[in-house]
């Protein structure tokens, strides 16, 4: 009965999504106010019923429902209770169904925080999501649906879960990384309802900023989690390995990274309008491709979804319709009357282009890099696989590139600037930055490193123009006290996610460069050094966990007398599934991490280890989590509360916005 | 209104056309110029006589050819079950990829050795040559030595049935008596 409750639960939010996409469409077209007002209900309606639906599933899943083949074929009885949860995700049907519940939430969240804004841009951008929301509505429930049951022979109990997805990050990461892919629809949402309106000027850019904000705070949150999971539970101590999957997350946030500079610079210059629209529907459209490249099995990939052409055709011209219809739009409704507002060469305007135009090339890059395969196989020319050397060798020089301008921007002034002005301001820092970057071996010991050095130089570069910018806001010097005033939410998350920029170039290049690893042979009383440590092997043991088996190697980690930590790496054979996973021990610190993973017992007491060595591993992720949290940060910026109050919309301003 | 912002709309068709492409393509299907071909010519040392062999080795077929490796843990999971299948008498010829022979010798010494020889490919042109994505692989030769089928990934009872099964039909009446070498037809 519960999952046919949660099937008529997701028809019924289709027809909801239906009627959001076009009475409040219709409405704004004819100037009735009755039809677009009823936006903000449908909207309502379409999150009570997926919610309804969702929590079926989640109910099946709880009680192992296994005449529900979703749940067969993702859980079992003895999966904990927190991963039966979770396992709704760690499949195409579930994840799907996540998919909407999280579009479902942005749409109310955008009706109910838009309450001041005017009514027939709220109606809009409310029906484009509304169409989004009948495109995915209908994936699921013509060739994904999650209630599909067994009869008449339900199995005895399930398959259970991938034991590489019952992991506490697997927990947060998935619904993280969703918001930010399907937070991006919101700002898409905003440009397509300003390309209708034929409206778009800075308060279009005002009002999706806050937005594009979040989502894009949530994706950097979502991609630092998934890296994190990657490094601890895959056992190799990898971070990112440039699989299509990976790039599906990367290449939204790449040009999500363009479209919230671009989108400052429209905000308050009104200049870029175009080009920031045009940002806007790439971002959300790169992050449909993603959807496209996991789902349909035209690439392979470590965490690719099981293939399905049917379905790949749906999502194509879904995508085809979503993506060619605004792109279409945009070719007739941009503006094509050149902003008359002027900014010259050594402007923060200019710095930001460089921005857009890096990041908008990356996008390109990687872009390339994960479609390249299928390229060369789509004209039969053989069979590819891109790999990290092409990412790395083309990547890496171009933020390098950004790097010295990241500094100058915030210090930099509109329309114009100079350069003796910049000069003035990072001269001093920038060649303390240079000194420390030369003199770091002498001040830390070990060898000149040429990478580690530019990795300091461009870092500390970046960072002491946040610190210099930080400095002048607060007034240091200029005998009037601190204007604590001055740093306002928005200031502050922009000082806070470039210092996590900072954080992960510095922590991407240590890593890269002072890796040490060791494959070997131990047995119990071996001793190994590595990176100063001494690893001893002091036992081996074999325990039951809830649903699997483990072999478990107990390490004690020692430097000098001191005992800094034991490491009990595992290796777990899970019951229902017999799959094996590597389980692997690490003791974690800002400026390294000691990592062991078990590889297969090659003889009677003797395993195959592998011993590693990071340093400022940890880097990248808190980088990463300042990068999401300074994103957040600057929504919370008085100015954003007072546009809602500020357009309380007179009514008679939407039939004439209509046309 | 201007061409140019057509711009995006046309890259992004040509984009759409590529993927519909894509979605008749499997990533994983065997490359089609070599289904059909004969097994590509080599010629290496075998794994335990050391002696070198060439494409002729593997006659006659049908046969299977087995991609391996000690470094491969699926290789492991799959092992036993061609051991039965070499006891039920199909002929499995190994391709050891990229691997250490001296621990390879001493897999076979310790799982037991289901194959008729072994080409010791340790810089993996062999495998570069058939297409090889990695271990565990398995192709099907016909009687002539042309490559009939390509499987990627553990071989088992039920793919075996499902793809692999039609070439043996002989398997049937061979029960468990142990076909003398080189006669399984």
């Amino acid at each position: 009965m519960i999952p046919e409750i949660g099937h008529l639960a997701l028809i019924i939010a289709f027809v909801f999504a239906t009627g959001l996409a076009v009475i409040p469409m219709w409405g704004a077209v004819r100037g009735n106010i009755a039809a677009l007002n009823l936006a903000p209900t449908l909207a309502m309606g379409v999150l009570v019923f997926v919610s309804i639906a969702f929590a079926m599933l989640a109910i099946s899943f709880l009680d192992d429902d296994f005449s529900v083949a979703v749940v067969a074929a993702n859980s079992n009885s003895l999966l904990p209770p927190i991963f039966k949860f979770s396992a709704l995700w760690g499949n195409h049907e579930g994840s799907l169904l996540l998919w909407v519940l999280i579009l479902s939430g942005w749409m109310a969240a955008v009706s109910w925080f838009s309450q001041g804004l005017p009514r027939v841009m709220v109606a809009r951008v409310l029906s484009v999501m509304g169409m989004i929301a009948i495109g995915f509505l209908a994936f699921s429930l013509l060739t994904s649906n999650p209630f599909e049951r067994l009869l008449p022979n339900i199995p005895l109990d399930g398959n259970d879960l991938n034991p590489l997805l019952q992991d506490p990050g697997l927990i947060i990461h998935p619904p993280l990384l969703y918001m930010g892919y399907v937070g991006l629809s919101v700002p898409f949402a905003f440009a397509i309802a300003a390309l209708l309106g034929g409206r778009l000027d800075a308060s279009w850019a005002r009002w999706s900023r806050p937005w594009t904000n979040v989502a894009w705070g949530f994706l950097s949150l979502g991609i630092m989690l998934g890296s994190w999971w990657a490094y601890y539970e895959l056992g190799w101590g990898g971070w990112w390995f440039w699989d299509p999957v990976e790039n599906a997350s990367f290449m939204p946030w790449l040009m999500g990274t363009a479209l919230v500079h671009s989108l400052a610079v429209t905000e308050k210059r009104g200049v870029f309008r175009a080009w920031t629209v045009l940002l806007a529907i790439f971002a959300f459209s790169l992050s449909l491709l993603g959807t496209f490249l996991v789902r349909s099995g035209v690439l392979t990939s470590v965490h690719a979804f099981a293939s399905d052409p049917e379905r790949g055709l749906f999502i194509l011209i879904f995508l085809a319709l979503v993506i060619g219809g605004s792109l279409l739009l945009y070719a007739l409704r941009a503006p094509t009357v050149a902003s008359r507002i002027n900014y010259t060469a050594v402007s923060r305007e200019s710095l930001l282009m460089v921005n857009n135009l890096v990041f908008t090339v990356s996008t390109i890059i990687v872009l390339l890099g994960t479609l390249f395969p299928l390229v060369m196989d789509a004209f039969s020319l053989g069979k590819y696989s891109v790999g990290p050397p092409y990412f790395n060798a083309v990547f890496v020089p171009l933020m390098a590139l950004v790097m010295p301008f990241m500094a100058i921007g915030p210090l930099s002034r509109w329309r114009e600037d100079s350069a003796a002005r910049w000069l003035h301001e990072l001269l001093v820092p920038g060649a303390v930055v240079v000194v420390f970057a030369v003199a770091l071996p002498f001040l830390f010991g070990g060898e000149f490193n040429v990478w580690i050095a530019l990795a300091v130089l461009l870092a500390g570069w970046v960072a002491v123009g946040v610190l210099k910018d930080l400095w002048r806001r607060l007034g240091v010097g200029s005998g009037y006290g601190l204007r604590w005033q001055a740093l306002t939410p928005s200031f502050l998350g922009m000082a806070m996610a470039h210092l996590g920029f900072a954080a992960v170039v510095m922590g991407a290049v240590v890593v890269t460069q002072l890796n040490e690893e060791r494959d070997l042979l131990m047995e119990v009383g071996d001793v190994e050094f590595l990176g100063g440590y001494r690893f001893e092997l002091t036992g081996l043991s074999r325990e039951a966990g809830p649903n699997y088996m483990a072999d478990q190697a107990v390490f004690e980690v020692t430097q000098g007398d001191q005992v800094i930590a034991t490491l009990i790496p595992e290796k777990r054979r899970y019951f229902a599934s017999g799959q094996m996973m590597t389980e692997a021990a690490i003791d974690a610190s800002v400026w390294r991490d000691l990592y062991i993973a078990l590889g297969e017992p090659i003889e009677e007491g003797a395993w195959a280890v592998r011993l590693q060595f990071k340093p400022m591993v940890r880097w990248l992720w808190l980088g990463g989590a300042l990068i999401g949290f300074g994103a957040l940060l600057t929504v919370a910026d008085r100015r954003y509360r007072r546009q809602s109050t500020r357009h309380s919309a007179p009514i008679a301003e939407a039939s004439g916005l209509a046309r | 209104m201007r061409v140019k912002r057509f711009i995006p709309l046309a890259v992004f068709a040509l984009l759409a056309l590529l993927l519909f492409k894509g979605l008749s393509i499997d990533p994983t299907a065997l490359p089609a110029a070599r289904l059909g071909q004969p097994f590509p010519d080599f010629s290496q040392p075998e794994l335990l006589t050391e002696e070198l062999i060439d494409a002729s080795a593997l006659r006659p077929g049908p046969a299977l050819v087995n991609v391996w490796a000690t470094w491969c843990y699926s290789c492991r999971v799959e092992h036993p079950y061609l051991l039965a299948l070499a006891e039920q008498g199909v002929p499995i010829y190994g391709l050891n990829y990229k691997d250490d022979s001296e621990k390879a010798r001493q897999w076979l010494a310790d799982l037991g050795d289901p194959y008729r020889l072994n080409i010791a490919d340790r810089d993996g042109t062999v495998g570069l040559d058939l297409g090889v994505y990695g271990a565990p692989e398995t192709y099907v030769l016909g009687a002539d030595g042309v490559i009939l089928h390509r499987h990627v990934g553990v071989l088992d009872q039920a793919v075996f049935e499902q793809d692999i099964g039609q070439w043996f039909p002989a398997l049937a009446k061979l029960g468990q008596a142990n076909a003398p070498e080189g006669s399984a037809q």
